[in-house]
């Protein structure tokens, strides 16, 4: 029962991650149909510029106050990965709209291994190491002669609820603002999004700088959780987003982030269960049966519309 | 009306290609201000594509689209429509995933929200069955509430300029009948100028001030609503032997 328990947070945990990053993907193919695949190296070099940041702060600097150097190190990393992701968009993908749907698919793999290989090249391809910033943490039960204690970490604490707050934030933005609107005006029908005076190109910018900065978030906290990162963790962490977001519904919000947690909860019950080795085939083989029940996805709508 | 000096829209040797193809051959016409003018013709003949060319979408290759003394030939649809011109597309683009709420507020997009209230207050007046449907997704109505919502989201944007996109298409005689009575009052009350494209001849020459017939791509006669509706070419082609 506690191993079950210590197995759900963990899942849990590692399911916010991948929700955060899966709500990327799932709102930019929304608007635009296209799978963002470089979206998982702006989740990558989200945790780079936030142990970048962590370090200028803490030694060139000397702050020491933790939680006012993490607010720093997140907004800068948001700021940069929003940029990158304006860029991206404005370069890559948008000269080619009104092309073949493969295009943007194929500049996004290019973005992806540009992103890559730039981060090996000037970071060098080992494997970054930040010593634990934030310990201890709660036992909730304790271990007894034939038991483990369960333990919720203070960092997994702040990694739970931030992402509670950022999906709420998210949603009633999504629903309620005219921003919000204004994008799922252009998921359903960019024409008349334009007839009725929506800067389409605009609101397709705004939707890839929000995705960026939510793969920001999560990479700064892979980087607290997890403490080492390399150039290469977006490709996984990306894939597993992506599966995320198509198990959940390709084009859902709610859906990206129940994705996400699914994910997260397969992957770290198979390893504690079963064998660590196996835990992305375990993953992925969950994903290709619920497409084959649910084509659409666990929240996706299919189109059903009256004409 | 046709003898004032600066119409509200202008359009001067309006060419459109779809690639290669050409749907419209150099199409010249005028809405004035406080007019409904009409635009008639057979399916295919270009008037849908004259209305997007209005809009930027697609864009005209040669010619020019004046609107209130300004050219919009080369502005992007966007920036059009925030002059003060909205569209009731063809096939009324509903966003079927919106409520009729959400819908007309997406009509109000461009609008200072303090006006919102009011201009729901009037569509509804105008359209009392969309109040009753307010909650609802647009991709649950029927056709005739779509048409309507179609008509009340493009009021919401607090137009100078009208244009209709065949609104009786598919509809029952008795809404197309309440939606022309609709568009009447707006014109007569309000002093809207309504630019209004359709198949159904008849009823749109006995609605409109002024009326011009399209052929593949070219206009080929105007007038008035009364002449066009004595014309022997006019009645032969659009009225005797249809769905009158």
């Amino acid at each position: 029962m506690e191993y079950f328990v210590q197995q759900l947070i963990n899942g849990l945990t590692l399911g916010s991650i991948y929700g955060l990053i899966a709500i990327g993907y799932t709102m930019v193919y929304g608007i635009i149909g296209m799978i963002n695949f470089a979206h998982g190296d702006v989740f990558m070099i989200g945790a780079f510029i936030a142990l970048a940041m962590f370090l200028i702060l803490t030694t060139v600097f000397g702050f020491v106050f933790l939680p006012v150097v993490l607010l720093i190190v997140l907004i800068v990393a948001m700021i940069f990965t929003s940029a990158w992701g304006w860029t991206v968009e404005r370069l890559a993908y948008r000269p080619l709209r009104g092309s073949f749907r493969l295009a943007p698919l194929i500049t996004a793999i290019g973005m992806s291994i540009v992103l890559q290989n730039f981060v090996q090249i000037t970071q060098g391809a080992r494997v970054k190491p930040l010593p634990p910033q934030i310990q201890g943490g709660i036992t909730l039960m304790e271990g007894g002669a034939n038991s483990i204690s369960v333990q919720l970490s203070y960092m997994q604490i702040i990694i739970i609820l931030t992402t509670i707050v950022l999906m709420a934030g998210f949603t009633l933005l999504i629903t309620r603002t005219s921003l919000g609107r204004a994008q799922r005006a252009c998921e359903q029908d960019r024409k008349m999004a334009a007839l009725l005076g929506i800067n389409v190109d605009r609101t397709i910018s705004l939707t890839f700088v929000m995705g960026a900065a939510l793969a920001a978030v999560a990479g700064l906290m892979f980087l607290l959780l997890y403490g080492v990162i390399d150039f290469y963790i977006g490709f996984l962490a990306g894939v597993k987003a992506f599966t995320a977001a198509v198990l959940g519904g390709i084009g859902s919000l709610p859906g990206a982030m129940l994705g996400g947690l699914l994910i997260g909860l397969i992957e770290v019950f198979w390893s504690g269960y079963f064998s660590v080795e196996y835990k992305d085939v375990a993953a992925f083989s969950i994903l290709a049966i619920v497409l084959i029940f649910l084509p659409s996805g666990l929240l996706g709508q299919p189109e059903v519309e009256k004409v | 009306m046709s003898e004032q000096k600066n119409p509200l829209l202008s359009v001067r040797g309006v060419e459109t290609y779809y690639g290669n193809i050409v749907a419209l051959r150099g199409v010249d016409m005028d809405v004035h201000r406080g007019e409904i003018v009409t635009m008639i013709g057979a399916n295919g003949a270009g008037k849908s594509t004259l209305m997007m060319t209005i809009c930027g979408d697609p864009r005209a290759r040669n010619g020019q689209i004046v609107y209130d003394g300004v050219d919009i030939t080369q502005m992007p649809t966007h920036e059009i429509v925030s002059l003060g011109i909205a569209q009731s597309p063809e096939g009324r683009r509903i966003f079927p995933r919106m409520t009729v709420m959400e819908n007309l507020q997406m009509g109000a997009a461009l609008v200072d929200p303090e006006f919102f209230d009011e201009d729901l207050a009037k569509v509804f007046k105008l359209f009392p069955r969309l109040k009753e449907r307010i909650s609802q997704r647009g991709g649950t109505l029927s056709g005739g509430e779509q048409q309507m919502l179609a008509i009340a989201r493009a009021l919401m944007s607090r137009p100078k300029l009208l244009l209709l996109d065949e609104p009786s298409l598919g509809l029952a005689p008795l809404i197309v009948k309440q939606i022309f009575d609709a568009i009447r009052e707006l014109n007569e009350k309000e002093g809207l100028t309504v630019f209004l494209v359709e198949q159904n001849a008849f009823h749109a020459l006995k609605l409109a001030h002024r009326g011009y017939v399209m052929v593949n791509g070219n206009v080929t006669m105007s007038g008035t609503g009364a002449e066009l509706l004595k014309k022997e070419e006019v009645r032969a082609a659009y009225l005797e032997g249809g769905r009158h």
